[in-house]
């Protein structure tokens, strides 16, 4: 692997793979006839971040749009397999129960068009029944600063939501997605529209985030992957190749396909 | 055909070779060059091309003048006060002088085109929806062609089914019904109204209703269009969320649809101002203001084209403005329509 | 009690479902009942005979005997005759106006034809009809034209001409539009003159969606009812075919109008098979202008 000299110094070897807060089992999904993931089974350990890495059009983003059962609103969408949060399958839930558990940012910042950055970050709770102004206020607050926000918007809480830059759109849509206090947060390529300020900034995020959820980001960045995850997951045509802790993973790759990816022989 | 180099400097993509055509031989031989008819041809039909353009532009400018030239008597005789008189008195006598004033007509058509939106606007929003957001999806394609086929009723059919079915429906049921019930409420008492002459089924309330089914195509597939061109990653913010979906609708599409949606609904509004015949025939035809929704009335269309034909001299003009009226309400309409739509499909502002 | 608060927003979600299919219910109703109503009443006079003779003389039963439902034949042939002609000048014009908005269309002069293109499609159609009418009374007053031609076919024509012509240079314009940039850069490549490109390679592709707007105008002019009751309200020669473009004629919009608010009854049960004949002429060109564009286009119009 080619050193990265922004890379933080080599953490402490990672402990073995606690049990998991959510696991897919033999998961494989379809748009169409097109079947795009195939049988991926997988264990995201909690207070870690989990990065899934791979070419495009390699099923990344299918696989955590699967986990919050995002993916079943595409029309012709179809899985197969076993999604479990807290060894509950997920698809025997109500949708929109598991949705709020499992948090999602996207990979264009997508705030809520005619809202302010507070009633953005309200819209989860406000649909959750939290009427109580004060209740309101804290938790916006809280959510806010967690996604490291608060200082920027404070003298601007109602302003439009997309008023803000693209980096700091897309921490509130971190912090909204925060404020239903999920327990998972799934990050589909969360950085890839944003320049590299803002990009360091949301992976500095990401290590406070994880002393709280579990976090799964999905990104084609092969450093970003080394600088923030605890583990990775390579995944290519559908398939998982292999999934390590990610110091493993980057220096001895157990898979030739891995190595000549990380190696960027492809990509 | 095979092409040949000297081709590709015919277009008019390279118009840089004059140096070319002017050859020993004298300027004539152009006349034999090939290049040279390919580009008249190339003149010609671009000429053609923007001269129906020009056409459009003609059209426009002829309304514009032809109506302000033809009206121009009643303009200069009667002023501002043609639009809020309201006697309209085509035949002098020595006890009711000649005048035209056009308020009956400009209330019935906003009192009408105001009911038509009222039922009309929400029945096409929540078409719209259901059609984008909330059917399933093998009901999707045949109910939206259904819908669609509500725009290929001509508009006398429209009427014709109005004065048999609907008027008499009004009077026999909906209008006593009303009057009994919401007419007894205080404050609306006067807009549910008995008429002096009786329910009979002509009335402003019956063209609403007509006009709300006839701007049901123009809104709800506008609105479509603008519900369609919300990126999914819109509403997957709202779903990430646990949001239901009539939720990610509320949250989401409407916002982010909002102009789109206005525009339609303005766009509506344009083609509800300027129906004519399914109005004549059942709006009653009366030139007359009434606070009752029940009462007969006229709409300015519906009045110009039961007037036209009889009028003559000063009422043609007097008409004419009245059409004059008409052209400068649903120009202003339908150009604040087009700049809403326009806007409102692609990005919403903000620092991208 | 949060899974009471999300039963409710469940129900509520179910519920707004339901209201928003009520509405299509609601609107489909009408359409229906249109439907049903006009071939009820419209069957009990449709024959061939209804096809091929003129319109009755008015005739009620209770006062005289011997009445003739008559036909349909000249309104017909009316609005066949006001079709073609509109058709023969908004067509050509408006497509071309079209080829003008997409090919060379970048510029302040095209700028101006597609918003007024727009604009002029909202103008209501009545006003197109006192519009004409006052251009012919103008050109017939300077001595250009007779008086006949003030109400008449051709000037019924031109109105209706007026209002197909934005219909179809916009749709055109769209149609074009939709031809992919390089397919007209490779044609230009290969040394074709622009304007064959234009003609023979664009318009060939987008054929079908030009053919569908043409359509879907001619349909809109066949139905509307408005300009013809200034220009052509049928009355001075309404029981034979048009001998010429300057007599006015009969159309089966306007025969439906004349024919449904009149006191008697042969008039009556005609204007309930005009408007059946009407109806399913309209509908039937619609969807197969539908179906065409969607063989086309498949799915990417849907």
């Amino acid at each position: 692997m080619r050193s990265d000299p922004t890379a933080p110094e080599p953490r402490a070897p990672l402990p073995p793979m606690p049990p998991a807060k959510l696991r897919t089992e033999k998961l494989s999904a379809w748009y169409g006839k097109k079947r795009v993931l195939e049988e991926i089974s997988l264990n995201f350990a909690p207070n870690e971040v989990t990065a899934i890495i791979g070419p495009s059009g390699c099923g990344k983003s299918t696989l955590i749009r699967c986990m919050n059962r995002i993916h079943e609103v595409t029309p012709h969408a179809r899985i197969e397999g076993r999604v479990f949060l807290d060894d509950q399958d997920v698809y025997r839930q109500e949708a929109t129960s598991v949705r709020r558990r499992i948090g999602m940012v996207f990979q264009r910042a997508n705030p809520f068009p005619t809202m302010s950055v507070f009633d953005n970050v309200a819209a989860g709770l406000k649909l959750n029944g939290v009427r109580d102004k004060a209740r309101l206020d804290e938790q916006v607050v809280k959510s806010l600063r967690q996604a490291a926000l608060w200082e920027e918007v404070k003298e601007g809480l109602y302003a439009p939501g997309v008023s803000l830059s693209g980096g700091q759109q897309q921490r509130l849509c971190i912090a909204r997605a925060l404020a239903v206090e999920p327990e998972v947060l799934l990050m589909d390529e969360p950085c890839s529209a944003l320049d590299p300020i803002a990009t360091a900034k949301i992976e500095d995020l990401l290590f406070d985030l994880k002393k709280q959820y579990t976090v799964v980001i999905v990104t084609h960045n092969m450093q970003q992957a080394a600088r923030v995850a605890d583990r990775t997951a390579f995944l290519y045509l559908g398939k998982l190749v292999e999934f390590n802790a990610t110091r493993e993973l980057f220096e001895r790759p157990k898979e030739k396909l891995t190595e000549s990816y990380i190696t960027g022989r492809f990509g | 055909m095979v092409p040949r180099p000297s081709d590709t400097s015919a277009g008019s993509e390279t118009p840089r070779d004059p140096g070319v055509i002017v050859s020993p031989r004298g300027r004539f031989s152009r006349l034999r060059d090939r290049r040279f008819w390919v580009r008249v041809a190339d003149r010609l039909f671009t000429g053609a091309t923007g001269a129906a353009a020009l056409v459009i532009l003609g059209i426009a400018t002829l309304l514009v003048l032809l109506l302000v030239q033809s009206s121009y008597p009643s303009l200069t005789r009667f002023g501002f006060g043609f639009l809020y008189g309201t006697v309209w008195n085509p035949n002098q006598t020595v006890l009711s002088p000649l005048i035209f004033g056009a308020l009956p007509a400009i209330y019935g058509t906003m009192v009408i085109a105001a009911i038509g939106m009222l039922f009309g606007v929400p029945l096409s929003l929540g078409i719209a929806i259901f059609l984008t957001e909330l059917s399933p999806g093998w009901l999707r394609g045949g109910l939206s062609f259904v819908i669609e086929l509500l725009a290929a009723i001509p508009s006398v059919v429209y009427g014709v089914w109005g004065l048999i079915v609907v008027v008499p429906l009004m009077a026999t049921t909906v209008e006593p019904g009303l009057h009994a019930t919401l007419g007894q409420l205080p404050g609306l008492s006067g807009v549910f109204a008995a008429p002096a002459s009786g329910y009979n089924g002509f009335s402003y309330l019956t063209a609403g209703i007509i006009l709300a089914i006839m701007v049901i195509p123009t809104i709800s597939s506008v609105s479509r269009e603008a519900f369609l061109v919300v990126p999914n990653d819109q509403r997957e913010a709202a779903l990430s969320l646990g949001a239901t979906s009539w939720e990610t609708t509320r949250l989401s599409v409407l916002p982010y649809a909002r102009r789109g949606v206005l525009g339609a609904i303005t766009l509506g509004l344009g083609r509800a101002i300027g129906e004519t015949i399914a109005i004549v025939l059942v709006v009653g035809n009366s030139y007359a203001i009434s606070g009752s929704l029940f009462s007969s009335g006229t709409t300015i269309a519906a009045f110009i084209a039961t007037e036209f034909g009889e009028a003559n001299g000063i009422e043609r003009a007097a008409l004419l403005e009245l059409g004059l009226v008409l052209l400068a309400v649903s120009l202003l309409i339908n150009v604040g329509a087009r700049l809403l739509v326009r806007r409102g499909i692609g990005p919403v502002g903000g620092a991208e | 009690m949060r899974f009471d608060r999300d039963v409710r927003r469940k129900l509520f979600s179910h519920a707004m479902a339901i209201a928003c299919l009520a509405c299509v219910a609601i609107a489909i109703l009408p359409l229906g009942d249109i439907l049903y109503t006009s071939a009820v009443n419209g069957l009990k006079v449709l024959s061939f005979q209804f096809f091929t003779q003129n319109s009755p003389i008015p005739c009620d039963p209770r006062f005289q005997t011997g009445c003739s439902f008559g036909g349909i034949y000249n309104s017909i042939q009316g609005t066949l005759l006001l079709i073609v002609i509109a058709a023969g000048i908004a067509l050509p014009v408006g497509i071309l106006c079209g080829i003008y908005l997409s090919e060379f269309g970048a510029n302040p002069l095209g700028n101006a034809a597609r918003f007024f293109a727009d604009v002029l499609a909202g103008v209501p159609s009545i006003v197109m009809g006192v519009v004409v009418f006052s251009l012919f009374l103008l050109l017939f007053q300077d001595g250009y034209i007779t008086s006949d031609y003030v109400l008449s076919v051709l000037s019924a024509s031109i109105a209706l001409a007026f209002i197909m012509l934005p219909i179809v240079a916009r749709t055109a314009e769209e149609a074009l539009r939709l031809v992919p940039t390089t397919t007209r850069e490779a044609a230009l490549a290969l040394g074709i003159p622009r304007y064959r490109v234009v003609l023979r390679i664009v318009l060939r592709s987008a054929r079908s969606a030009v053919i569908t707007g043409g359509l879907l105008a001619v349909a809109r002019a066949a139905g509307e009812t408005a300009p013809l009751i200034i220009l052509n309200p049928g009355n001075l020669f309404p029981f034979a075919p048009a001998l010429g473009l300057h007599q006015t004629t009969a159309s089966l919009p306007i025969s439906i109008y004349r024919w449904i608010v009149s006191p008697y009854p042969n008039w009556q049960a005609d204007a309930w098979g005009a408007t059946f004949v009407l109806v399913i002429l309209m509908l039937g060109i619609s969807v197969a202008a539908r179906l065409a564009l969607r063989e086309r286009f498949g799915a990417a119009l849907r």
